[in-house]
């Protein structure tokens, strides 16, 4: 038993509809953002829901940073109004017959959030040009801003954010997502995000929650629960792994950033960026390559030394691929080869072998 | 002419008196309806509904036993507070505002329907507890088509007879609205007054959806 942390957010949701069953017991940091993933209908929405107690679901137990704001078993609910929340719906629900301040100030007026943190918000989210306009006449990722801002303004303890970025196009999603980081990395208030797209995950969760049809199947820190072999195929298509470095030397010449990590360091097309920047960098499994000496002559510029921790076939017959979780002294990698070259390499838990980057991708 | 003023400005009074009497009423039902579900309420509906689809003389006959001297209402109001209602001005607007509810309740459950319930679970995550999510976002919401079904009630109770010549009768000076004018001085053989009336009626029954039609056609929030 680990002692009880009072800054985490504990949540037991147990509900029964219909041919639905909902079976998730949280355990979240009380910091950073988690991320609830999994298909469409596993249940991501109705979970988030029930923590803001919009839907009361029998049985349900939660307790935010200490505080317990629903028990059932002792019949305590608190409703939606006076949790300390802060929601942003899919579409962000703004009121169309308000201005962008009037939107703002709602929350405000309600949870009492001052000047400064609205001065804050704003800077933050980057809407004080837009106070004056009504939400029609709003593009969709000023909306989203202005939601996130108003959501900020009702003083939360916890943001809930339900598919912020799905109504968005890519450009608009770029343009969100530096909004969310700085959010989350800025107001220090933990946020759980519902999502079924693997890119916002991997760029912006900190911890992940993989559910699947209302039961949580794998919970843990993003890096460690992307290294896991072990988990069934939701995450789907190739994800690999997702690393955080920091920023070193930039090579001027080739225009290469060398980021540390764990283990060693990578050397990253990007642009140059203040040293000691914190980065994350996403590494897919299919670019991962093994060997077992040090290769040279090579056009590859990432070599890690690592240990094979396991292995995962994924097919029982000899003709599909494998996958190979390694530890580069710190830095979990996966490699997805072929069963062929695994069983020609012999490879086996514990073996040292050299991992062969072909290509990292930034993602922020 | 006095005469024709006189009917004029009674059938607005009597016709806004009803339509402001029954709005709280219309609109909390109106939103019951379009947001609650409990058992019985197809009978609500239908009770509700039935003033617009039974004949209005037939609508005006149950009132008649209900307010009459010796109905139940009726009785009870007279010994308690010894009001009298049927053949007085009061049956007019008790007819009129029996007769346009069913359309201000429709409307408003429509105006209440179209406003997005996330809108309400937005003002509920903000800290709006519920009754203050209905006035500060659900009602601003619904306001256009709320009014709309208003002037919609207010048209109908301008135009009321069949009800009204059953409780109120047709007593000069006292319940004669523009409608049952128009009957009367047909009967006394004055189709020249009548026709006047007739006019009077015509317009403001003009005006009233007019402005119905802007609003609702006019949605735009």
């Amino acid at each position: 038993m680990k002692e009880p942390d009072t800054s985490r957010i504990v949540a037991r949701f147990h509900a029964a509809r219909g041919a639905f069953r909902l079976d998730a017991d949280l355990d979240l940091p009380g910091k950073g953002a988690s991320a609830i993933f999994g298909p469409s209908g596993c249940g991501k929405t109705t979970i988030l829901r029930a923590i803001a107690g919009l839907d009361r679901l029998a049985g349900s137990f939660l307790e935010v940073a200490g505080e317990v704001w629903q028990d059932e078993s002792r019949g305590l609910f608190l409703p939606a109004h006076r949790r300390a929340i802060g929601y942003v719906f899919q579409e962000g629900n703004l009121f169309p017959h308000l201005t962008v301040q009037g939107n703002l100030e709602y929350g405000m007026r309600r949870r009492g959030a001052g000047a400064e943190a609205r001065e804050h918000a704003m800077r933050l989210l980057g809407i004080g040009h837009l106070l004056g306009r009504t939400p029609r006449h709003l593009s969709g990722g000023e909306r989203q801003r202005v939601a996130l801002a108003r959501a900020l303004l009702a003083a939360p303890r916890l943001v809930l954010l339900d598919e912020p970025l799905a109504s968005l196009d890519a450009a608009r999603k770029r343009e969100i997502l530096p909004y969310l980081e700085s959010l989350r990395d800025e107001s220090g208030i933990p946020i759980v995000l519902v999502s079924h797209a693997v890119d916002e995950v991997v760029r912006f969760a900190d911890h992940l929650v993989l559910l699947d049809r209302g039961s949580v199947v794998g919970s843990g820190p993003l890096g460690a629960m992307l290294a896991r072999l072990d988990l069934p195929d939701i995450l789907s298509n190739d994800i690999g792994v997702v690393v955080e470095g920091v920023a070193g030397d930039f090579d001027d010449a080739y225009r290469l950033l060398r980021l540390e990590v764990p283990g060693g360091s990578l050397r990253v097309t990007h642009p140059a960026v203040p040293r000691g920047r914190r980065m994350r960098v996403q590494i897919q499994s299919r670019d991962v390559s093994l060997c077992f000496e040090q290769p040279t002559g090579t056009s590859i510029v990432n070599l890690l030394p690592a240990r094979v921790v396991s292995i995962k076939h994924e097919a029982d017959a000899p003709g599909g691929h494998s996958l190979v979780l390694l530890d580069a002294a710190g830095t979990p990698l996966v490699a997805r080869i072929t069963r062929f070259s695994c069983d020609r390499l012999g490879l086996a838990p514990d073996m040292a072998v050299w991992a062969q980057i072909k290509a990292v991708a930034v993602l922020t | 002419m006095d005469e024709a003023l006189h009917v004029t400005l009674f059938t607005l009074g009597v016709a806004l008196l009803s339509t402001v009497m029954i709005l709280p009423f219309g609109v909390a039902l109106g939103w019951v309806l379009a947001r609650r579900r409990w058992p019985g309420k197809v009978l609500v509906e239908t009770l509700v509904a039935l003033p617009m689809v039974i004949p209005p003389v037939a609508t005006g006959l149950i009132l008649l036993k209900l307010v009459g001297r010796r109905g139940p209402v009726g009785a009870f109001l007279e010994n308690a507070f010894g009001l009298e209602i049927v053949f007085t001005w009061r049956a007019v607007v008790l007819a009129s505002a029996v007769m346009s509810f069913p359309l201000l309740v429709r409307a408003a459950r429509v105006a209440f329907e179209e406003v997005d319930v996330c809108m309400e679970e937005a003002a509920r995550t903000l800290g709006a507890g519920p009754l203050d999510a209905f006035w500060s976002v659900t009602l601003p919401l619904a306001r256009r088509g709320l009014f709309a079904g208003w002037v919609l009630a207010f048209a109908r109770a301008l135009g009321e007879f069949g009800a009204t010549v059953m409780v109120a009768g047709m007593i000069p000076g006292e319940t004669i609205t523009l409608a049952l004018g128009i009957y009367h001085r047909v009967q006394l053989g004055q189709d020249g007054a009548a026709f006047g009336l007739l006019m009077i009626s015509a317009a403001l029954a003009f005006g009233a959806l007019w402005l119905g039609d802007r609003l609702s056609g006019n949605r735009a929030v």
